[in-house]
């Protein structure tokens, strides 16, 4: 039996046609995979079934009957719950608080009756593995466990059928596999799972069957277990694509970036870096693996200078530059790719061409006398759009805000490689991008470092470190726990293990 | 039909426009409500503003230090920063303007020129304080130039205090020389024969010259409306400036001093303001400064015109203009009729407030699609 079926689904946004004779069934007790690059269209698709769009042509049926689903509250009604990526919960209220909000349980006077819904939601936890902490405060507990919250709130509500938007973006591989179990708890109890998601090897783990939607069109669904990472990589992006980039070897020269004992605090005082130290040569990528939170955010703000340092030096090439100011940190060599594109990347506003010269605007030729000559700055452009391949390909006037995350991300490393730099410091230089994109970044990396260029990578993706570093530095609290070369010695456990604080120096 | 409406419910002129029109009806109800007939109060508002050409000139010497003043809250505005300290920056360019075009012995031409630039560095230096508080302490500019906008207003009145500052038996300073006047025909309208020679003119000589203040003031206004636009939009100032207005976080980290721009920012809008008092003192009668015990408002008057401006540095020519006059003419429609001035302050109050929420015509414009998309 189909739990779903979205029949010939059409969505425009304005012109652009974002949904274009899309069809998706899904049977009933298994885990769907609904892959797709971004801006695919995948996650319209499943805002359409979740009521949060209304589509433009085709219909819907759910458990075979056809539905019409207006909003969000419809589709609870039909049993289909949505866990969002970013996830929508109160900080300040406990996990129960949360899970009832919005469906209390009260008696004939309204009063709440917590007892009954403490019950009902610790017996659905155990069914089905969710472990949380019932009184808890949401901003106390961790990502995973907010997830299993926001999991448990959507079968409070008896929902049969859940979507998961991206579920793993913010998971450590530890978490994700104790999701993939919850996975396989609910299809055994009769439940369908529909997962959004642009990651292949979890597809492989967890799913039964994937769906690929390409520029909002339908490609094909597959049984996975038919297909390797491989294709579905290929599906997805409509070319050969090159999942783990084939490094080679290195040819490191001197040291060129240099951290020495660095101790910085947070805002709040406490040391989040303690006495940190790491060297990069000319010519190597180093990778700093570590779970979100242990002080890669700090270290990457002191070295910008955009946090004081509270002892410690940050050199390159022997000359010290903490304690500065970003101008001097850029000026001495070091270009950085944000996490952060909207904060810290690009002035969303400004349009594409004034985006790539954010750094050097004042230097000639593209301004002289204070007067910015524009032809300059528009050819530097179109050349950055050409060599990088930004789409749409004649965007260097339109608002940087319009481009797709892929492409921001291309931007801006195509911006940062291009700066006169002696190191660049990449800080999950992948994140939210998918396959073909994360090719494209990850080869222009060993592209630099290839070229004599030191490259630091900071990321949060084990994978992506263990791709593209020669050599890996493990971050736990503030410090790195463990330094290595990466000649395939240390498997991708022993690391998991390492960065979750298991690992031990000397 | 519908998808017409909805692209210029969209437009930024139309959702101004629509403002000033809802501005005008909400006027017409208040004066229905008093008794008079709108349509007749707002044909005599209209008559004084159009039916000689000195009301015309009126309504541009009225609307020039305004444009100036909306000029410094759109450069601000432009830089992420909310200048309702233009105000106070107004009166300290205006006190400048008396000291340097009272006790400097200048040349004309010279002389006007030195009383701008003084005018403009010392409210220059007062907008930079409030700059200067944010960058370094963090402090809300809304709250310091609020604060600021009253000392300026009581050192206007310290200033008048001063030994060989007032002018006796009034509560007034003395008048600025006449060398540092802007008047158009200065020379002429004070020469012995003067007003006899206006007189015989044409209607631009005997009407207009003669019988108002019209001044150089609107060509000042109006060249530093183009410059400010050429500084946001071609330089590398104006680059940064907007860069840490829409980004600071990137714009740090891109290696733009912050904390330098937004004081930059502030000095620079403190000076536009300070121009606005200099035109106001060299430009019209009195000449001088006058004891005060509230502001008159023409840096508040510059935050009302840089939002029907579009807090564009083109627009606010126009909408200061369409401020002036219907202020000037407003007198004439109390004057004929007996209806109290102040009925245009609930005009350019509504006009204010719709476009304030111009978002209601995106709104509007959502919904139409909407209805369509259901289809």
């Amino acid at each position: 039996m189909d739990a779903v079926y979205m029949k010939n689904i059409y969505k425009y946004f304005g012109d652009f046609c974002a949904l274009d004779d899309v069809s998706l069934k899904v049977q009933k007790g298994t885990i769907h995979a609904l892959l797709g690059e971004n801006g695919a269209g995948k996650s319209t698709l499943m805002n359409i079934l979740y009521g949060f769009y209304n589509s433009d042509g085709g219909e819907i049926f759910v458990n075979e009957e056809k539905v019409n689903i207006k909003n969000p509250s419809s589709a609870i009604n039909l049993g289909i719950g949505m866990v969002h990526q970013h996830f929508m919960l109160v900080e300040t209220l406990t996990v129960l608080q949360n899970i009832i909000l919005g469906s209390e349980v009260t008696n004939r006077l309204g009063i709440l009756n917590m007892k009954k819904a403490r019950k009902e939601i610790m017996e659905i936890s155990e069914k089905y593995g969710l472990a949380i902490d019932p009184d808890a405060l949401i901003s106390n507990i961790s990502v995973g466990m907010q997830q299993r919250v926001e999991i448990l709130k959507t079968l409070y509500r008896g929902a049969d059928i859940l979507i998961l938007d991206e579920p793993t973006a913010v998971l450590t591989p530890q978490e994700i596999s104790e999701l993939i179990n919850i996975m396989q708890n609910l299809i055994k109890d009769d439940k369908t799972i529909i997962i959004i998601t642009h990651k292949l090897k979890e597809i492989k783990e967890s799913s039964d069957f994937c769906t690929v939607i390409r520029r909002g069109k339908y490609i094909d669904t597959v049984e996975v277990k038919d297909v390797s990472e491989q294709g579905l990589a290929s599906m997805m992006v409509g070319r050969d694509v090159n999942l783990h980039i084939d490094r080679g070897e290195c040819d490191p020269k001197g040291i060129v970036f240099e951290v020495k004992g660095l101790t910085v605090a947070d805002y709040r005082g406490l040391d989040k870096v303690k006495d940190f130290n790491i060297k990069v040569r000319s010519g190597e990528i180093v990778g700093i693996a570590g779970i979100e939170g242990n002080g890669q955010k700090e270290l990457v703000e002191a070295i910008m200078c955009l946090a004081h340092t509270k002892a410690g030096n940050v050199l390159i090439n022997g000359k010290e530059i903490q304690n500065t100011n970003p101008k001097n940190v850029l000026e001495s060599g070091v270009s950085v790719i944000h996490e952060d594109r909207h904060k810290r990347g690009l002035i969303l506003d400004y349009s594409v061409e004034l985006n790539t010269v954010t750094q050097k605007f004042k230097k000639k030729p593209f301004s002289k006398k204070g007067i910015l000559n524009f032809e300059e700055i528009n050819n530097y452009a179109k050349k950055l759009i050409g060599q990088f391949d930004v789409r749409p390909d004649d965007c260097e006037k339109t608002p940087i805000r319009a481009l797709s995350g892929g492409n921001q991300q291309k931007l801006i490393i195509a911006r940062q490689v291009s700066e006169d730099f002696e190191i660049i410091i990449a800080v999950q230089p992948t994140r939210g991008l998918d396959v073909g994109a994360i090719e494209f970044v990850h080869k222009e990396l060993v592209r630099q470092r290839n070229a004599g260029k030191a490259v630091l990578l900071i990321s949060l993706e084990l994978e992506e470190i263990m791709d593209l570093s020669d050599s890996i530095g493990v971050i736990y609290d503030g410090k790195i726990v463990n330094f290595f070369e990466n000649d395939g010695k240390v498997s991708e456990q022993e690391i998991g293990l390492m960065m979750a604080g298991g690992g031990k120096n000397e | 039909m519908s998808n017409k409406i909805q692209k210029l419910l969209r437009k930024t002129w139309v959702s101004i426009l629509l403002s000033v029109v809802i501005g005008f009806g909400v006027g017409a109800i208040a004066l229905a409500i008093a008794g008079h007939n709108p349509f007749r109060a707002y044909s005599y508002l209209f008559q004084g503003i159009f039916s000689q050409p000195r009301h015309v000139a009126w309504t541009i010497i009225n609307a020039t230090p305004i444009i100036l003043t909306a000029l410094s809250v759109v450069f601000a505005y432009k830089t992420g920063l909310f200048n309702i300290g233009a105000d106070g920056q107004f009166m300290m360019g205006a006190v400048a303007a008396v000291f340097l075009g009272h006790y400097l012995h200048l040349p004309p031409i010279i002389h006007p020129i030195v009383v701008i630039l003084g005018a403009m560095l010392v409210a220059g230096i007062y907008g930079g304080i409030v700059g200067l508080l944010k960058a370094k302490f963090g402090i809300n500019e809304v709250i310091t130039s609020i604060m600021l906008n009253w000392v300026a207003l009581y050192f206007n009145n310290y200033y008048i205090t001063l030994p060989g500052v007032r002018k006796p038996n009034t509560d007034a300073s003395w008048e600025i020389q006449q060398t540092a006047y802007i008047r158009v025909m200065n020379n002429v309208k004070f020469a012995d024969d003067g007003v006899e020679r206006l007189r015989a003119g044409n209607w631009f000589f005997s009407d207009v010259v003669l019988r108002t203040d019209l001044n150089y003031g609107i060509l000042i206004a109006i060249a530093a409306c183009v410059l400010v636009w050429f500084i946001l939009n071609k330089t590398t100032l104006g680059y940064s400036l907007k860069a840490v207005g829409f980004n600071k976080d990137a714009a740090e980290f891109a290696g733009i001093n912050v904390k330098k721009n937004i004081i930059t920012s502030m000095f620079i809008a403190g000076a536009i303001a300070g121009i606005a008092g200099a035109v106001f003192i060299m430009g019209q009668a009195p000449h001088r400064v006058t004891t005060l015990a509230f502001s008159e408002q023409y840096g508040f008057h510059g935050l009302s015109v840089a939002l029907i401006g579009a807090v564009h540095p083109i627009g606010i020519i126009f909408a200061g203009l369409f401020f002036g006059g219907i202020r000037y003419g407003s007198g004439s429609m109390q004057a004929r009729m007996g209806v109290p001035n102040e009925i245009i302050s609930i005009v350019i109050g509504s006009i204010v407030f719709f476009i304030s929420i111009a978002s209601l015509f995106r709104i509007i414009a959502d919904r139409i699609e909407k209805k369509k998309g259901g289809k």
